[in-house]
């Protein structure tokens, strides 16, 4: 008589097999911080902000709406540093009585769609040599794909994994979607930041007076935020036996999508047993390309130039309908309508893969938009 | 401030010579009727009973010659939820027990209050808690804590008087039932042979902040319940008006507008400006009416709500919502019943709908949802009419915001209510 249950690969949200009671119960801690803490006034919400709660941009897990678009805006030098005091995001809501802030005029600004955040503790644990390893494989590609990882500068509470590779002071980054951010905990640390007006012992920074103030969430929720996104499962692929899937996969390899969209990476040691020395199918490479005048916002993060945005994994992409109001929002800012769409705007180094799946016939571009959706 | 009493006090104006009640009719309905065989403090005939007068109309245990009268209702159910397939399992609830009692200081100088235990001692609330006096039947001055007269349910929501477990959503979600605070207003009503007028009127303390800064992540006027002070203080210094008129045709039904609205906002604080003032309005229509023939009893309220939220706050707060709900209950078996001689059986429905959040996204103008929509068909049997044990199926829809496949929930429940 009841609702039955939606089957396991319609959802994004749930952890990864195996954990351990005690595993299960962070997993769960963090899902409740990460879902259901709803910042306040009075929480410390602000007071400037952009939404009020991870799941509120991230819902069910999956790809978010344009209504909590980030917005970042200006360039920064050959030293990391940007050109405006008040950082690099807007925080375009404010609690009552506040004034947001406003982009600063004539400055080239992007917008960011939020991204599902399944499978990302797989992405955590791919190896800098692996990352190289596929950005020197590019160097003789016959259809001019290169790429390269974000060489960025680390925040003092971000402690670089000790085999970690390095140039002068930068280290590869790989979240975001200029592949600015170093890892989970990282990123959770600016997200309760920037994107709440959060602020915690690791950034204590108001985000309005730019002072330290107490810290408005605890170091405990912020490492449960981090293991919850750890240990969230990897979206699992629907129909993977239907012929035109698997017709469509075959063409996705042949046309040269896969030198970007990496069907396969592979984990190194991880406490967690589903995670760890496990190969996993994400579509990306981690690394930043350079897609071409249509994508390019004259906004950069780190070593990643305007034009260049960081290879964005696909499992999951059937499902972003879901999760973005029965609509989809794709690429970086949400202005491809359609996975059609998306691969239309390919330019750059995706150029000539992108005009070879152009020229192909209907039906098989049909199977490898059917392939997507299946991911 | 003054224009808005205005109507009141013209309302009152015109119809202080008033007529004196008429007909006592006995047909009962599948609603209950709460003065059924009790003393009852008011002793207003059946079809001039109105949500107006619900506070006294329930009943009340008198004992020897003490002025006092108490009574009190007690409701507990179990239920079985699931949604989307998980379930938390059978859980045992009391959702709440309430005691009133009635004193009459003088023929025309009454007091009475209900308090109200929720979920055990979780929140002990009182509801009401007023002196009222009796100048005629048209003018009565009321002063205490009173429960604001917006729609129906707020004034008349005790558990035996329903055929469903749950509160309705709109009047609980919508309308914070249920909602009181200090305050003093008049009411009053006037008789004709066919009809009866009705008039609320009342300043009291209102609602805070917190409808737009609270853990709902929507606005939520409810939210305002819990912050015990306003018992002791207005937020912001402005008061609250909440206005009813309400007319009865007799042996036919009853139709009800209500307003409640007030500034929500701190807006100064120590003589400092903080904000402009924000403004929060709340209108409901009620109504209530018997089929003749078939007695099929038909209660429904339906709400709409104004906030002023500020533009550059978040879209996640609506500063539009409506919602409402519509029970059917159809009586099918009346008499007596496994030994007991006014027992009814009623098979009924509620319809049930919430929209939190009514408008469109500044950047993609489509719709905002962050709705609900729910059915409950529902049986009930009433072994006397004070007396309810009912059982319900609940299907329900929760969509968030975006418009993504909504939650589905159902839930059995197995409960009752009763006067006590
Ligand atoms: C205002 C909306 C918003 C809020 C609130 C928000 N996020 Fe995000 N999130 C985004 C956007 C947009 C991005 C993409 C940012 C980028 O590319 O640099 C993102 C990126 C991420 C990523 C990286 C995903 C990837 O594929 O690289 C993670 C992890 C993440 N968010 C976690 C969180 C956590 C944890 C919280 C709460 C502490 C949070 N987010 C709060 C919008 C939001
Ligand atoms: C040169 C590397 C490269 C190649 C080759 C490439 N892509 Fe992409 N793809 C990207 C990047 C980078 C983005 C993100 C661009 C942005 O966000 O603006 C992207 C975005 C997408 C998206 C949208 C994903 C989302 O979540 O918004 C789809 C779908 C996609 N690619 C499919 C394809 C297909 C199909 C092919 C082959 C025809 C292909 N890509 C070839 C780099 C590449």
């Amino acid at each position: 008589m009841g609702p039955t249950a939606p089957r396991e690969d319609e959802l994004l949200d749930g952890p990864v097999a195996g954990l351990t009671p005690a595993q299960s119960a962070r997993h769960l801690a963090g899902d409740i911080a990460f879902n259901d803490e709803i910042f306040t006034p009075e929480t410390g919400l602000g007071p400037v902000f952009v939404a009020n709660s991870c799941g509120s941009c991230h819902p069910g897990d999956g790809k978010g709406h344009p209504f909590t678009t980030l917005i970042r805006f200006g360039h920064t030098d050959s030293l990391g540093q940007n050109e405006f005091d008040h950082g690099f995001q807007i925080q375009n809501r404010a609690i009552p009585g506040y004034e947001p802030e406003q982009l600063p005029e004539g400055t080239p600004f992007a917008k960011f769609t939020p991204p599902s955040n399944s499978g990302l503790g797989y992405l955590e644990l791919v190896s800098d040599e692996d990352i190289l390893g596929m950005a020197a494989a590019n160097a003789k590609n016959p259809d001019g794909v290169r790429g390269h990882p974000n060489w960025n500068l680390l925040p003092g509470y971000v402690t670089p994994r000790p085999n970690s590779r390095r140039q002068g002071d930068r280290y590869i980054t790989r979240f975001g979607k200029k592949g600015s951010v170093y890892n989970l905990f990282h990123q959770t640390v600016v997200a309760y930041n920037q994107d709440m007006g959060i602020t915690s012992t690791f950034d204590p920074s108001d985000v309005y007076t730019l002072k330290s103030i107490d810290p408005e969430v605890s170091d405990r929720k912020v490492r449960d935020v981090v293991f919850y996104l750890q240990t969230l499962k990897a979206p699992i692929q629907r129909n993977p036996d239907d012929p035109a899937v698997l017709r469509g996969q075959q063409l996705f390899v042949q046309t040269g999508c896969e030198s970007c969209h990496k069907q396969t990476l592979k984990t190194g040691y991880s406490p967690v047993a589903a995670l760890a020395n496990t190969e996993f199918h994400p579509y990306t490479d981690l690394l930043l390309h350079n897609m071409g005048p249509g994508l390019d916002d004259g906004y950069t993060e780190g070593s990643a130039g305007g034009a260049e945005w960081r290879t964005p994994p696909l499992w999951g992409l059937g499902l972003a309908q879901n999760s973005q109001g029965g609509q989809v929002y794709l690429m970086h800012d949400g202005r491809a309508r359609s996975i059609r769409e998306a691969i239309r705007m390919h330019g750059g180094e995706a150029a000539s893969i992108q005009k070879r799946f152009e020229e192909m016939p209907a039906a098989s571009q049909a199977d490898v938009i059917a392939f997507l959706k299946s991911l | 401030m003054r224009n808005k009493l205005l109507p009141v006090c013209l309302l009152v104006a015109t119809s202080v010579f008033g007529q004196v009640p008429v007909a006592v009719d006995t047909t009962s309905n599948a609603k209950m009727d709460a003065l059924f065989g009790r003393d009852t403090t008011l002793h207003t005939p059946k079809d001039e009973k109105m949500n107006l007068d619900a506070a006294y109309n329930r009943p009340f245990l008198r004992t020897g010659k003490l002025p006092i009268s108490i009574g009190g209702y007690v409701e507990a159910n179990t239920q079985y939820a699931n949604t989307d397939g998980v379930s938390e399992g059978l859980s045992f609830q009391m959702p709440r027990m309430t005691i009133f009692m009635a004193a009459t200081i003088n023929r025309r100088i009454k007091f009475l209050t209900e308090i109200e235990f929720e979920d055990g001692t979780k929140e002990i609330n009182i509801e009401f808690a007023s002196v009222d006096f009796q100048f005629n039947s048209l003018l009565n001055l009321r002063t205490g804590i009173v429960m604001n007269p917006i729609g129906s349910f707020n004034q008349n929501h005790d558990g035996p008087k329903w055929e469903f477990v749950d509160r309705p959503l709109s009047s609980t979600r919508i309308i914070p039932s249920t909602f009181s605070n200090v305050g003093f207003g008049l009411y009053g009503k006037k008789y004709t042979r066919n009809w009866v007028f009705a008039y609320e009127g009342y300043l009291t303390n209102g609602f805070d902040n917190s409808i737009i800064a609270n853990t709902q992540n929507r606005t939520f006027l409810p939210a305002a319940k819990v912050n015990p002070n306003r018992f002791e203080e207005s937020f912001n210094g402005v008061p609250l008006v909440t206005l009813k008129a309400a007319v009865k045709r007799r042996k036919f039904g009853e139709i009800g507008l209500s307003w409640m609205g007030g500034v929500y906002n701190k807006f100064r604080d120590d003589g400092l400006v903080l904000d402009q003032r924000r403004r929060v309005d709340v209108w409901a229509v009620d109504f209530n009416t018997v089929l003749p023939g078939s007695r099929t009893y038909l209660n429904g309220e339906f709400v709409w709500a104004r906030v002023d939220v500020p533009s550059t706050y978040s879209q996640q707060f609506g500063r539009r919502q409506q919602g409402g709900w519509l029970d059917v209950v159809q009586p099918v078996l009346r008499g007596r019943m496994l030994g007991w001689n006014t027992a009814t059986l009623n098979v009924a429905a509620r319809l049930e709908r919430v929209d939190y959040n009514v408008g469109t996204f500044n950047e993609t103008n489509e719709n905002i949802y962050d709705e609900i929509w729910s059915v409950v068909p529902a049986i009930s049997f009433r072994p006397s009419p004070t007396t309810v044990i009912r059982a319900n199926y609940r299907y329900q829809w929760d969509t968030d915001i975006l418009g993504n496949p909504p939650a589905r929930t159902a839930t059995f429940q197995v409960g009752f209510s009763t006067y006590f």
